[in-house]
């Protein structure tokens, strides 16, 4: 308990700190999506094909989409961006930095998904199982053009009536899966030695500037937050004052309006009246109705 | 049973936390309705059709509604909506960020339905069974079977226990044909979900972010001027039923002093706080006479010093009338208490 705790701490402690957890959260989800996801594939000729590479590319750009909606500091860029110069000079080198920053970011639960779909290999077997070679299996060697792409077709689909027992079927489900898992890990390699070399080489390019751009990225995204808080403590004390102002005014008109209210007597003086010289029921009725009515202007 | 308490206090500690909150939890339970859902195609020509959309659209319908009922926003939307102009401009700008915004966290239980249903398959397979294409899939020239009993046949793919039509389809092949079709429909919709939310979100600070700025700052002051507001009127309240009550003990000591022609007992100088908040009853009969007159005849809803007539007086009398100078001090003494 402590432990979430301490870990939840850590992570609200800067903003960088926010994405990346929101970052990690959505790699996580896009791996139990795929787990939940009751992968079926059609085995039939054309649709295979459409069926298998949607499941592959859709879902990443769908959590790409996600990844930069959920990411705060996309808007604080395009604000950033698009905001008229003033008397602030626009410094185009912390836009691209913000912006590459949340690419980098959203991008990660994409390739996390295709990664996972490649080396679990449905998506593969489903899309391409229709343009293996017939030859190089026995069971499918010496039948006509038109009956082997059926049959082929039928290969990611293990309890259809024809392929039950079928070992050539267990064959090219076989080959498609290698192909599959290979091509996996060299992307996930890939991928790896690419980030490894932009982090080791980036100090040879350029630290100064990029310095600065992190610094002035993560000034402009403190720098809104403060922003929007005092906007919320000033509105909560221009409510205050004229809510006050509002019963001191209705004070005002009743003690104009009725000639007999008791004068505050010596006790009261001094200390806070809580009751603000509304005594009576009507009083009380007609404060709420021109609350309702006749807000006090701003 | 603390992670729980963290939690809340995290989703508690600004407003829109608080609804992002409410929403995502939302979003779960739709999720899991959906899952708790024993879904029962009827496997017959129409109601298949009208049971599969039946189950895919109302539901959603019914969630945005949901999401519209729990906001507690919605009362300050209708609020700031009707209420007459008085002193204060009215700001349509306001009013259309107020509506989107609650729009907004309504949708996404309703979406999350709508894709986990599309996802799954069973609705679209029971729905559009009877369209299947038996041409391309199956054998069209089976003989022997007129339109209807076609479609009776292919309304039972769903139900594989009581399907007969293997040899015009197979019951695979069809539902695998169907649900290929559901999912795709499924992840397309979710696709198209969330480029309008990323448009929404993207093209406005290209726009109008000043006015949206502007629109933000009043609504979030309407809602804490109203919660301001409230709380006022509470401590008002408080106030007023304690100097009423206690006029009310003081009333009914001095008529039952008068009563029995024994001036009012006053506490003695050292007799200490206690003895004071007896306010003057101090015996059984007197505190049952209390008691009774209380429920049968509540003072009426003034605090002046006490009138000469105890009338019943609820929102009849404008005025109070004039009062002989009755203890002032004792007045301010009371107030000073509260």
């Amino acid at each position: 308990m402590d432990r979430l705790r301490m870990i939840f701490q850590y992570f609200q402690s800067n903003s960088e700190s926010v994405m990346n957890g929101i970052c990690g959260l959505l790699a996580l989800a896009s791996v139990k999506m795929y787990t939940c996801f009751d992968f079926s594939c059609p085995c039939l000729p054309r649709y295979n094909m459409a069926y298998g590479l949607g499941i592959m590319f859709v879902p990443p750009v769908a959590l790409f989409l996600c990844g930069l909606i959920l990411n705060r500091q996309s808007l604080v860029m395009l604000e950033e961006w698009r905001r008229p110069q003033g008397h602030r000079k626009k410094d185009l080198a912390v836009i691209r930095y913000m912006c590459s920053s949340i690419m980098q970011r959203a991008m990660i639960a994409p390739v996390v998904w295709i990664i996972v779909t490649l080396l679990d290999g449905k998506c593969l077997i489903c899309a391409f199982s229709g343009f293996v070679d017939p030859e190089k299996f026995v069971g499918f060697a010496n039948t006509s053009l038109v009956q082997v792409q059926q049959l082929l077709a039928k290969v990611p689909c293990k309890d259809d009536e024809l392929m039950r027992n079928n070992t050539s079927r267990k064959a090219v489900s076989r080959y498609l899966r290698c192909w599959s898992q290979a091509l996996g890990w060299s992307i996930l390699l890939i991928l790896v030695v690419a980030a490894f070399l932009a982090r080791w080489l980036r100090p040879c390019f350029d630290q100064a500037t990029l310095l600065q751009a992190r610094h002035w990225s993560n000034y402009i995204d403190i720098e809104q937050k403060i922003f929007e808080e005092t906007c919320c403590e000033h509105s909560r004390l221009f409510a205050h004052k004229c809510i006050f102002h509002f019963f001191e005014s209705m004070r005002q008109e009743i003690k104009l309006h009725s000639f007999s209210l008791p004068r505050e007597g010596e006790g009261a003086e001094g200390e806070k009246d809580l009751l603000q010289g509304i005594t009576d029921q009507d009083q009380v009725n007609n404060l709420l109705k021109m609350w309702y009515c006749e807000k006090p202007p701003l | 049973m603390d992670k729980f308490r963290m939690i809340f206090q995290f989703l508690q500690s600004n407003q829109e936390s608080f609804m992002n909150g409410i929403c995502g939890i939302m979003a779960l339970a739709s999720a899991q309705m959906y899952s708790a859902f024993d879904f029962n195609c009827p496997c017959l020509p129409r109601y298949n059709l009208a049971y599969g959309l039946g189950i895919l659209l109302v539901p959603p319908f019914i969630l945005f509604l949901l999401g519209f009922v729990l906001n507690n926003n919605i009362s300050m939307l209708a609020e700031e909506w009707r209420r007459p102009q008085g002193r204060r401009g009215k700001d349509p700008a306001v009013l259309r960020y107020m509506f989107c915004s609650m729009a907004q966290r309504a949708m996404i239980a309703p979406v999350v339905w709508v894709s986990v249903t599309l996802l799954d398959g069973k609705c679209i397979t029971c729905a559009f069974c009877t369209s299947v294409p038996v041409e391309t899939l199956g054998n069209a020239s089976h003989p022997g079977l007129s339109q209807g009993e076609m479609k009776r046949v292919l309304a039972r793919i769903p139900c594989k226990e009581i399907y007969n039509g293997q040899e015009l389809i197979a019951n695979e092949v069809a539902v695998r044909y169907l649900r290929c079709i559901s999912q795709a429909l499924g992840w397309c919709f979710v696709l198209l979900m969330t480029t309008l939310a990323f448009l929404v979100r993207s093209l406005r600070p290209c726009f109008t972010q000043a006015a949206f700025l502007k629109s933000r700052y009043w609504s979030h002051y309407i809602d804490i001027e109203r919660k301001l507001f409230d709380e006022t009127c509470a401590e008002h309240a408080r106030s007023f039923a304690k100097v009423c009550i206690q006029q009310f003990f003081e009333d009914m000591s001095r008529d039952l002093a008068a009563a029995r022609l024994h001036p009012p007992r006053k506490a003695p100088a050292d007799a200490g706080e206690a003895a004071e908040k007896l306010l003057g009853i101090t015996d059984q009969g007197t505190m049952n006479t209390a008691l009774k007159s209380w429920h049968k005849c509540k003072p009426p809803l003034h605090l002046h010093p006490p009138a000469l007539s105890r009338g019943n007086g609820w929102a009849g009398e404008e005025q109070p009338p004039m009062h002989p100078s009755v203890p002032r001090r004792e007045m301010a003494a009371y107030y000073s208490r509260v």
